[in-house]
């Protein structure tokens, strides 16, 4: 796991030539320059737009205002210690059965979440915990009365949940899987038992890995507002991106809009920047690893409560996945899949969650083996492109796709490019979004590979194009394929971009299925709601083929 | 989930747009479910353009809301002829541009309930809103607004945000032109029998088919949907004493669109039978011109409301941010 801050060892700053050094940082400015024009050039057009009208920005500072942060940031926090604490011992359940039987399928199920749009993911839930869901008359009986359903916090709690602790639990078990094999065999031969395997072994590398994953999801969650709304309630859930998307939609006030996403964007960094306090620096293991297979030895008890302990997160996770499932099957499929509306935003779907995923990836090996090229150069502080090539792309997460929808159009609005802008913009922004993620997936294994082979590299004269193919290709598939796979599903399930410039150039299967439940066709969202799942199950299937280890 | 921050976000602003013919051309903008395949669209441009011997091209964004922001960004370079689709509560909104010019057209023939006066916009269709029920459920679904805000709690109703869409912000103008100065109490009333309040009118209605309501906020004509499509008479609308609050849908011509001999043509289409006919079963409104069909027999099943309720362009538009923050602060409560 990479030290954040610190470089890991003295020795680390070993020859190399400079040329190789400069190509990686080169590619994580131009990387950061994308970004920066994107999320830039959109905060422009609006404020170019809004500084002619400032009062709705000066007025925006009110008790309304203090009241949905406060919210905001509550439910946001409680989500993602919710999700993420469960989330770590499910992802060490994992890491120690590797032989778990359906590990595999596990793994894609929890890759799916990030693909359904929210309204699907709600219906999902309440299908099972709604007033009118499976389990409302086995919950009636218990609760004494009838059931409420889960609307309220609780509700969205539950969803955030649903969709977080998946993600988490995958990233974190990305993070173990950097762990040697070595480790596991001295643990093994030390006698350790699962409590001081978990602090000694397993727990330095999850904490050093905490805050980024929990930044994460705090991120996905402090931006919520589909759940919120439709799950909270009423209005007295109400988050900052709500207020966001009002400002900009429905009164037009763009100042107002700016204020709030920068409002969002500083209490973001507050947290993360406290989130940070609660990780370690982990040294990497730089010594190349020795044994081949993990040596774990699991007691009964153990394997009893790690067997449990998947089967809980399964049933969480799976449940509303098969209630919207079992909903789809009911929809006329056959008719759905003949239709030609359906083929071509299939199509699309899959040609833009593509396109995204490669440039996504892309991005974030720049910024990776920038960051780590810059950590290797520096003395002692990270400089300012590192921190950002670190942490500080991935605020790109709490900047709304509205806002840069709308900025892009104002700065585009009486140039011809306009009408070719659309699909590009779906495209890059997608990616952009989708970056923080793949970076999650790819940073560790990036870091420790780097750790591990620099040195043998300089010494061999390994550079380059013959590098990545000997030496990093082979370590850096397995999170490549990873990385891709969620930046791939989160592109899939999209709709804040493609609604922006969906309309007719653009459609997409999300947002196909959200006509159809805008215009009384249920049954046919439904079952555009399986389409989905199934597609995405699809391309994380082949995803993972590609990135599967050849056996050693 | 922000990255699915979706239909509600959907288009503010819709970029769009094909190349141009070579023969003459009308630009017109309108909402996405209106260029739908399903939606009044495509055969009204069909018809027209056989009439016309034109090209109708439809820019579509997101809705009513987003078309008038689009046009506000775009000012008098606007591409767009006609705009078609804004509410008659953006009306005074959409005047104050000074985008729009008189229609150039008798709008005689145009019927909708309490009349028309305005010269600068033209009806083409209506509904009123309505609750809709399940009679499957709910037995003595509330005959008035007082009987819904009084009644059993358990009994709940999905509404939408009046902060983000536009049946929501029909409720608040319906409460309160039967409340008036009342309206904050009704509200604190009613939140008891609110079971949630989504973002746009397709999450609360499918929450409503699902099951998890017996009661939603949606127009009277909602039930013919599922008459004609779905043949079946499970959902109604409940006729309230108090009258109900319209929605009429309004078409104006633009700066842009007066220099365009075929905009006056395409708005004495539209207030026509070839336009009209396709309305009722593809937008489920009720058509504002005339028509050569005959209506479905389902829409003469639909509760006709005993008062229409509407208030002026120009009041909504001086009190609408105040009206929201007053059910703002009672529902939040």
């Amino acid at each position: 796991m990479a030290g954040r801050d610190e470089p890991v060892r003295g020795t680390s700053r070993h020859p190399t030539s400079a040329r190789g050094w400069d190509g990686r940082i080169l590619a994580g400015i131009l990387a950061l320059a994308a970004i920066a024009i994107l999320v830039g050039g959109a905060f422009a057009g609006l404020v170019i737009e809004g500084i002619r009208d400032l009062s709705g920005a000066i007025a925006a500072f009110d008790a309304y205002l203090g009241r949905i942060v406060r919210f905001t940031l509550w439910q946001a926090a409680l989500s993602t210690a919710l999700s993420i604490v469960p989330a770590i011992f499910v992802a060490r359940a994992l890491s120690r059965h590797p032989e778990f039987p359906g590990r595999a399928i596990i793994l894609r199920l929890f890759a799916l979440p990030l693909a359904l749009p929210a309204i699907v993911a709600a219906l999902g839930i309440l299908a099972l915990l709604g007033r009118a869901g499976y389990l409302a008359s086995p919950l009636s009986a218990v609760s004494g009365g009838t059931w409420p359903g889960i609307y309220g916090l609780s509700g969205i709690l539950v969803a955030h949940v649903f969709f977080n602790l998946p993600l988490a639990t995958r990233f974190f078990l990305e993070a173990l899987d950097t762990l040697p094999a070595d480790q596991w065999r001295l643990a093994s031969q030390l006698g350790m038992g699962p409590a001081a395997s978990f602090r000694l072994v397993e727990w330095p590398t999850l904490r050093a890995a905490l805050p980024a994953i929990a930044g994460l999801v705090f991120m996905l969650c402090i931006t919520s507002f589909t759940i919120v709304l439709t799950l909270g309630g009423g209005p007295a859930a109400t988050t900052l991106e709500v207020a966001i998307y009002q400002a900009l939609r429905f009164d037009f006030d763009p100042a107002r809009a700016v204020t709030f996403t920068l409002l969002q964007i500083v209490l973001t960094a507050l947290v993360m920047f406290t989130l940070t306090r609660l990780g370690a620096n982990a040294a990497i293991d730089s010594s190349l690893p020795v044994a081949q297979r993990k040596f774990v030895a699991i007691g009964t008890g153990e394997a009893v409560l790690n067997a449990a302990l998947i089967a809980l997160a399964l049933i969480f996770v799976a449940g509303p996945i098969v209630a919207t499932a079992a909903a789809g099957l009911e929809a006329d499929l056959s008719r759905l899949a003949a239709d030609p509306a359906v083929h071509q935003a299939t199509l699309t779907s899959i040609v833009l969650a593509v396109l995204s995923a490669l440039l996504s990836v892309a991005i974030a090996l720049s910024l990776a083996a920038a960051r780590q090229a810059l950590a290797k150069r520096r003395a002692k502080r990270a400089g300012f492109v590192e921190t950002l090539a670190g942490t500080g792309a991935g605020f790109v997460l709490v900047v709304p796709p509205i806002v840069i929808g709308a900025g892009w159009f104002v700065l585009l609005r009486h140039s011809d490019f306009l009408f070719a802008a659309a699909p590009i913009m779906v495209a890059t922004v997608n990616a952009v979004m989708a970056m923080p993620f793949a970076i999650r997936a790819i940073r560790p294994a990036y870091d420790t590979a780097a750790e591990r082979n620099d040195r043998l590299c300089a010494q061999l004269g390994l550079a380059g194009w013959n590098r990545a193919a000997l030496i990093d290709w082979p370590v850096l598939r397995r999170p490549i394929a990873t990385g891709f796979a969620f930046a791939m599903a989160l592109s899939l399930g999209d709709l804040g971009v493609i609604a922006l410039f969906g309309s007719d150039s653009v459609q997409t299967l999300p947002y196909l299925l959200l006509a159809r439940l805008g215009s009384y066709r249920t049954d046919d969202a439904a079952g555009l709601a399986l389409l989905l799942g199934l597609l995405c199950l699809a391309l994380m299937f082949v995803a993972d083929r590609f990135g599967k280890e050849k056996p050693a | 989930m922000r990255i699915k921050l979706l239909p509600m976000i959907a288009l503010s602003l819709g970029l769009v747009a094909v190349p141009a013919a070579a023969q003459e051309k009308l630009t017109v903008y309108t909402y996405d479910s209106f260029t739908a395949e399903w939606g009044p669209g495509p055969q009204v441009e069909k018809a027209f353009e056989a009439e016309c011997g034109c090209d109708l091209q439809f820019v579509a964004v997101a809705d009513g809301v987003a078309l008038l922001n689009r046009l506000k960004l775009e000012g008098a370079s606007t591409k767009a002829d006609i705009v078609l689709g804004l509410d008659t509560n953006l009306t005074a909104e959409a005047k104050a541009t000074g985008l729009f010019v008189p229609p150039g057209v008798d709008t005689g023939s145009v019927k909708v309930p309490g009349g028309w006066s305005d010269d600068t916009f033209v009806p083409y269709d209506y509904a009123h809103f309505a609750v809709i029920y399940d009679s499957e459920k709910l037995k003595n679904p509330p005959k008035s607004l007082h009987e819904l805000v009084d009644g059993d709690p358990d009994e709940k109703i999905v509404l939408q945000d009046p902060r983000t869409s536009t049946p929501g912000l029909g409720l608040v103008l319906w409460v309160k032109a039967v409340y008036g100065d009342k309206a904050p109490e009704a509200w604190a009333k009613l939140k008891k029998r609110v079971l949630t309040v989504t973002p746009g009118w397709s999450e609360a209605y499918g929450l409503f088919t699902k099951g998890e309501a017996p009661m939603v906020l949606s127009y009277t004509t909602s039930p013919a949907y599922h008459m004609v499509a779905e043949n079946t008479e499970r959902y109604k609308a409940a006729a309230f004493e108090e009258g109900h609050y319209l929605q009429i849908e309004v078409a104006g011509v633009t700066t842009t669109g007066a220099k365009n001999p075929l905009s006056a043509k395409f708005m004495a289409f539209m207030t026509g039978p070839a336009f009209q006919d396709v309305i009722p079963e593809t937008n489920w409104m009720f058509p504002a011109g005339k028509t050569d069909k005959p209506l479905n027999p389902a829409f003469g099943k639909l509760i006709v409301p005993s008062k229409t309720l509407v208030l002026s362009a120009d009041e909504v538009a001086a009190n609408r941010k105040n009206w929201v923050d007053e059910w703002l602060a009672a529902m939040s409560r």
